[in-house]
């Protein structure tokens, strides 16, 4: 009843082609975006800033990375983590080196940096598919990491290996460094993730993305419509790894502060990876609810026994957390294999027929 | 489409309840300290005795002197299996209880708190870990790693070497290695060694292990090419028993085997049986149950069912090291409430606690821990102590301590510090405090 677009018609092409062609989901969107601008900078305390929603937030733009790799490019990548440190890493070293350098500037240049590593990275997947490329890929990961544990130039050689985001600035507001408030860094990691997500979805749904989606579905298909596997994979490698090296910047200037190499290691990548499968492969909102998923159910599992007034030993708590997630994890893919995105579809499905489904 | 339902409806639930949950509960009248433990993952055969050591003695301030000159204790534990990022999510869950110090147990956590604590006024207490230039009180006014770092002991282990091998001339052309866990807290030590080695002329290898060590067939490779004569290592959980096992493998002489005292507890050693014997660690206090503190905390706290960990786990030397450390942050607390009263305090007010800690021996004699561990003083400008370190050795079966205190090279590392407080420091935009106007 509410959500119907009967009497909505379309009178020129621009109209037909718009992201969100229902109204509905038009002003669905607006009010999202506008009050996640507004309501957490008025409202959330410290913890849900810091600890909840930054996080969240860099999770997502890093699961929107990986979506166009292996969602949308069908490019199986276990080298999230590490691409994510080439851009946390040259962002340190930019910062540092050219302190005058604006701190938007630094994030993309990071993510141009990281999107060069990728490429090379990306190579092997014109020869390799599936499981196979997963395998090459995880060989970035842990290569990327070595090399940034064993070049203390990475870290200017600081004895301990950390890197410390330095205090930087956006027209006289302070965003990173040890003084940023944290509705500051939440409104940064919020405008780049936004506009990414914006442009993501932009990519997919235009000739980019189309030829992506050719080559995940059946590659040598693709090619004999045209489709050229070497630049669209490569461009899939590269549009990818900027994404989440971007991402790996903020996780170091607006989330933690300080890093170290093990901050990006293989659990990383199987964390975004999961949020990727979970929320939905091929889908830019499915990225941002897998996120949701896994920064967000740990913490409730986490805070339950004790909002319920039960103290239970940390431990067991933690060990019941681990399996009571594992397990959702399963249940969740097995109720549901195309993730969470998929759900919000079923769910605007029957909205339009209620209240009276046939 | 009724599971898809349940679904629907636990997502929900869960994202809108999860952080919500959080809500504090009022702390009335005691004071709050958060611990950040990790009793899971593999970091735990490390992270359960010193958090059992630490909880237990909470618990006997408050069992037998009904807390600190009357103010009771409160803490709550929050697990962070040693990761920085579930760290800081504790961190800031606990923030809002308003505790007065914290006990990050983790270097890379401690890294990550040490630039939120200016602003939110709480002490990081990094008990013989953290950042090595943060002993520099006059530029981390809020950090403080007492009675000892990691520069100091690196120090001090180095003039036991040189003792044994029959004085420090002696080291020249001498082998020693330093095996590390390849994370802040093993490189730490670094630098102090490589300094010594220039000074005193023995060839340093630097050997890293990555997280989280159970892989280190290459590392002993190596060892086995170069065939030091000392090995000096600073390992962590699941890697130190690895090493042990190895270097006993190998046939390396055990007595020429020195842990740092995070590689030196019944955990690491009892995975190698007998191959362990002889192998040595660092520490700052003694190992054993012979102090009149253990008979209080058995007999207040586990005859009382009150115990965190089993009896018969006690006095080993990540037990006791929580002992020392809940010792030394009661004791600042009862030295800031000498300044500003018997009731619930600040964490600037236990800042001030902090700084002027003066714990001597005849102070630890009352608390029962005479021989158990140094005198310390701490100050304004040192926020370390510079305290001495002991050896103890594996025998089999328990830790002797085999050394007198060894005195760190405090010319050596206290400029070392400085130097390095100053970089750190001009990172992080901060100005030099002037001791002399504190008070």
């Amino acid at each position: 009843m509410i959500y119907r677009e009967a009497g909505q018609f379309k009178t020129t092409y621009a109209s037909d082609q718009a992201i969100f062609p229902i109204r509905q989901d038009r002003i669905i969107a607006a009010a999202a975006i506008l009050a996640a601008f507004v309501v957490p900078t008025a409202f959330a305390n410290d913890y849900w800033l810091q600890a909840v929603l930054i996080p969240l937030l860099i999770y997502a733009l890093a699961a929107l990375g990986l979506n166009l790799l292996t969602g949308y490019a069908g490019q199986l990548s276990l080298g999230t983590g590490g691409f994510m440190a080439v851009g946390a890493y040259s962002a340190f070293k930019l910062s540092t080196a050219f302190p005058w350098l604006s701190i938007v500037a630094v994030f993309l240049l990071s993510g141009v940096m990281a999107a060069l590593v990728g490429v090379v990275f990306g190579i092997p997947s014109l020869r390799i598919k599936g499981f196979y490329l997963a395998v090459a890929t995880l060989a970035a990961q842990f290569f990327l990491i070595w090399l940034f544990n064993k070049v203390a130039w990475f870290t200017n050689y600081a004895s301990s290996g950390t890197i410390t985001a330095p205090t930087r600035e956006v027209l006289g507001v302070t965003v990173s460094g040890p003084t940023a408030a944290p509705g500051t860094r939440y409104v940064v990691a919020l405008a780049f993730v936004a506009l990414f997500a914006l442009i993501a979805k932009n990519l997919v749904r235009g000739r980019v993305g189309r030829s992506w989606m050719a080559i995940r579905d059946r590659d040598i298909a693709a090619e004999i419509i045209g489709v050229r596997p070497l630049r669209t994979k490569l461009l899939a490698f590269a549009i990818s790894s900027f994404y989440c090296g971007v991402a790996g910047a903020e996780f170091v200037f607006l989330y933690l502060g300080s890093a170290e190499t093990l901050a990006f290691d293989i659990n990383l990548s199987f964390l975004v990876l999961f949020m990727v499968i979970i929320g939905g492969l091929g889908s830019v909102l499915g990225s941002f609810l897998g996120a949701a998923f896994i920064v967000l159910v740990p913490i409730f599992l986490t805070n339950m026994p004790h909002a319920v007034g039960l103290n239970l030993p940390v431990a067991i708590q933690k060990q019941i957390e681990l399996m009571v997630f594992g397990g959702l994890i399963i249940f969740f893919l097995i109720v549901e294999p195309h993730g969470l995105a998929r759900l919000w579809q079923i769910t605007k499905e029957k909205l339009r027929l209620w209240p009276f489904p046939h | 489409m009724k599971l898809r339902n349940v679904m629907v409806a636990a997502l929900v639930l869960a994202l809108a309840a999860g952080p919500l949950a959080t809500a504090a509960f009022a702390q009335g009248g005691s004071i709050f300290v958060p611990l950040l433990v990790y009793r899971t993952g593999p970091y735990a055969p490390s992270g359960i005795p010193i958090a059992n050591g630490f909880v237990d003695y909470f618990t006997l301030i408050n069992e037998r002197d009904g807390g600190i000159n009357g103010v009771k204790l409160a803490w709550e534990e929050c697990e962070t299996q040693y990761d920085t990022k579930q760290g800081v999510e504790c961190y800031e869950r606990l923030k809002e209880k308003k505790p007065v110090l914290v006990n990050p147990y983790s270097t890379g956590i401690t890294y990550a708190l040490i630039d939120k604590a200016p602003g939110d006024k709480i002490v990081i207490f990094s008990m013989g870990y953290g950042m090595s230039a943060a002993s520099d009180g006059r530029w981390f006014p809020y950090v403080f790693s007492a009675p000892t770092n990691y520069w100091t002991q690196a120090s001090a282990v180095v003039r036991y070497i040189g003792a044994q091998e029959g004085g420090l001339e002696k080291l020249k052309g001498k082998k020693i290695a330093h095996i590390f866990h390849n994370s802040p807290y093993g490189k730490e030590a670094n630098p102090t060694l490589e300094e010594l080695s220039k000074k005193y002329g023995f060839e340093l290898t630097q050997l890293a292990v990555d997280h989280p060590g159970q892989e280190q067939k290459s590392t002993w490779l190596q060892v086995r090419r170069l065939n030091p004569d000392w090995i000096f290592m600073s390992g962590w959980g699941v890697m130190n028993q690895v090493a042990v096992k190895e270097a006993a493998a190998i046939g390396f002489k055990m007595d020429h085997f020195i842990g740092n005292w995070w590689s030196a507890s019944d955990a690491d050693v009892v995975a190698a049986g007998d191959g362990a014997k002889g192998y040595k660690g660092a520490t700052f206090h003694a190992p054993g149950t012979n102090f009149k503190v253990h008979a209080e905390i058995v007999k207040h706290v586990y005859d009382k069912n009150k115990g965190a960990g089993k009896k018969e786990e006690m006095g080993q030397p990540l037990y006791n090291r929580g002992i020392v450390n809940a010792m030394l942050a009661v004791e600042a607390i009862r030295t800031a409430m000498t300044k500003h009263g018997n009731k619930v305090l600040t964490g600037e007010q236990v800042r001030w606690g902090f700084e002027n800690l003066n714990l001597s021996d005849a102070a630890l004699d009352k608390l029962g821990m005479k021989g158990f561990t140094h005198a310390v003083k701490v100050t304004c400008e040192d926020h370390e102590g510079n305290g001495p370190v002991l050896i103890q050795q594996w025998d089999g079966k328990k830790w002797n301590v085999v050394s007198e205190w060894v005195q760190p090279m405090r010319d050596v590392v206290r400029p070392k510090i400085e130097a390095a407080a100053v970089e750190e420091g001009k990172k992080r935009n901060y100005t030099q405090r002037d001791c002399s106007k504190e008070k």
